[in-house]
C-alpha cells in the first residue's frame, strides 16, 4: 500500500541542500534563496524538522547559528554516520515513525542510500526545495495551536531530558519533581481541530484507532450518548498542550470506552493510568460497569497493557477486536505524582 | 534472571527493605506506567514474548511471580 501519511518531521542535509557550497572546501556559504521561507512555513504547520549532514558538528552548527536556523531544527545529527542511521535515530528521540518522515538531499546517492534502508521515508530531491509547502503529505489537514507550539513542546521535552539525565534517583522520583497537573475537561467547539488531529496522528497510544470526521466530532459534543473529554498537561517546565483524548458511550447500565488516545509525547508519564483511575471512579459515582473496545495493531501494545494492569480484562474477543471490562474491587487512586484537575 | 529483575526494579523505584515474596501492588509499588516498562524490560532482557493471556497482574505481583512468569515462557523454548 502507498504511504500517504502525513509528514510529522523534515530531515535536510546542509550542504547543497539549506546552503549553497560545501562547508569542507572553504566555500563562502550563502542560504538558498526562500529557504527560510520553506523552513518557517513548515514550522508553523508543526511539522518537526532536523538534519542530517556528514560534516564537522561544531563548524556546521555555528553556521546554523549565524544564519538563525538552529532553532528550527531538534536533535540534528551532524557526523559522519549514514544517514540512515541519522534518520532511525532522530525518529527514536522523537518518538515518532520513520513512515512520517521526509528527507531532503541533492545528492543523489544519499537519497538512494536513505530509500534503501528506509523504504517508508520520503526522499526529495533538493532541487524541488520551494515546492515542498505544496506537496499534499506536507499538508496538515488544520494547523491548530498545538502545532504552531509543537516545536517549542519539544525543545521543553529536551530540556526535560537533560534534567532526568541528571538526576540521581529513581524514575519515580524524577516523574514527582516535574510537578505535573493534568486538567480534564469536556470537548468544547474550540478543541475540534486538535482532536481531529490527535485521532489522525496518534497511533501508538491509541485504543481503537476510529477516526471520525469533523462534523461527527462536533455532533459528539453535544451528544447526549456520550462523554466527550480532553485533557491538557503541565508542568514546571512548560505546557504540553491537549495531549488526551476520551470518549465514552453511555447506555442504561455502562459506559464504554470507545476513544482513549494519548499522544506519544507523553508517554511513560503515566498519564494512560491517570485517565483510566479517573474514568474508573466516575463510573463508580455513577453505578456503571466501566467498558473498553480496543483495536490490537502491531504499534498499541502499550495501551492493551496499561488496560491488563489497571485491573480490565477481556470479555469478548474477536480477531483483534476485544471487549475489555473493569473487574476488579480495588480502591484504584491517581498516582501521587500527578495531580488531577476537572470540570 | 532474579538479580537482573531486582535490578532493574531498583533502578526505577525505591526498593529498600523490599522482599522477594512482598506484593508489588499492594504496596503501591507498581502503577501500570511501571508495569509497561517492566513488560519491555522482560522481553527485552529475556528475548521473549509475553502474551496476552499472560499480562495480568497476578503474573507480576511480586519478585517471585515475574520470576514464575517469565521461566515458565522461557520453559516453552
Amino acid at each position: 500500500m502507498k504511504n500517504e501519511k502525513k509528514i510529522k518531521c523534515v530531515v535536510w542535509d546542509l550542504d547543497g541542500t539549506v546552503w549553497k557550497g560545501v562547508l569542507m572546501y572553504g566555500d563562502a556559504l550563502v542560504p538558498k534563496h526562500g529557504i527560510r521561507e520553506v523552513l518557517e512555513e513548515l514550522d508553523r504547520r508543526g511539522i518537526l524538522q532536523s538534519v542530517a549532514s556528514k560534516n564537522d558538528h561544531d563548524e556546521a552548527f555555528a553556521k546554523l547559528k549565524e544564519f538563525g536556523f538552529d532553532e528550527f531544527f531538534l536533535y540534528p545529527r551532524i557526523n559522519w554516520n549514514s544517514k540512515a542511521t541519522s534518520i532511525r535515530e532522530i525518529a527514536d528521540a522523537l518518538n515518532i515513525g520513520v513512515d512520517t518522515f521526509a528527507f531532503v538531499d541533492d545528492s543523489k546517492s544519499e537519497r538512494e542510500e536513505v530509500s534503501f534502508h528506509l523504504p517508508e521515508v520520503l526522499v526529495i530531491d533538493a532541487a524541488r526545495y520551494l515546492e515542498i509547502p505544496d506537496m499534499d503529505r506536507l499538508k496538515p489537514v488544520f494547523v491548530t495551536e498545538d502545532a504552531v507550539n509543537r516545536r517549542t513542546m519539544y525543545r521543553d521535552e529536551i530540556i526535560r531530558r537533560k534534567a532526568e539525565t541528571g538526576f540521581t534517583g529513581s524514575s519515580e522520583a524524577f516523574l514527582r519533581s516535574l510537578s505535573m497537573e493534568l486538567k480534564i475537561a469536556p470537548v468544547s467547539e474550540q478543541d475540534l481541530q486538535r482532536v481531529e488531529e490527535l485521532t489522525l496522528r496518534t497511533s501508538q497510544m491509541n485504543a481503537t484507532g476510529y477516526t471520525y470526521s469533523y462534523e461527527e466530532l462536533r455532533a459528539l459534543i453535544n451528544s447526549g450518548n456520550h462523554i466527550f473529554l480532553v485533557a491538557e498537561l503541565s508542568d514546571r517546565f512548560g505546557s504540553y498542550g491537549k495531549i488526551g483524548l476520551v470518549l465514552l458511550e453511555k447506555t442504561d447500565d455502562s459506559y464504554i470506552i470507545k476513544l482513549l488516545i494519548m499522544s506519544c509525547r507523553v508517554m511513560s508519564k503515566g498519564i494512560g493510568s491517570t485517565l483510566l483511575v479517573f474514568l474508573i471512579k466516575k463510573a463508580a459515582a455513577n453505578r456503571k460497569k466501566l467498558l473498553a473496545e480496543f483495536l490490537e495493531t502491531d504499534r498499541n501494545r502499550a495501551m492493551y497493557i496499561t488496560y491488563k494492569f489497571m485491573g480490565f480484562s477481556e470479555t469478548e474477543r474477536d480477531g483483534d477486536r476485544a471487549l475489555l471490562m473493569y473487574s476488579s474491587d480495588a480502591e484504584r487512586e491517581f498516582p501521587d505524582y500527578i495531580k488531577v484537575l476537572s470540570e | 534472571m532474579r538479580e537482573k529483575i531486582k535490578k532493574f526494579l531498583a533502578q526505577n523505584k525505591n526498593t529498600d527493605g523490599l522482599a522477594d515474596e512482598d506484593d508489588l501492588f499492594e504496596k503501591g509499588f507498581v502503577d501500570s506506567l511501571f508495569a509497561l516498562q517492566l513488560i519491555m524490560f522482560l522481553e527485552r532482557e529475556f528475548k521473549t514474548h509475553i502474551p496476552n493471556e499472560l499480562i495480568k497482574e497476578d503474573n507480576f505481583r511480586s519478585v517471585d511471580a515475574i520470576v514464575g512468569t517469565v521461566t515458565s515462557l522461557q520453559g516453552q523454548g
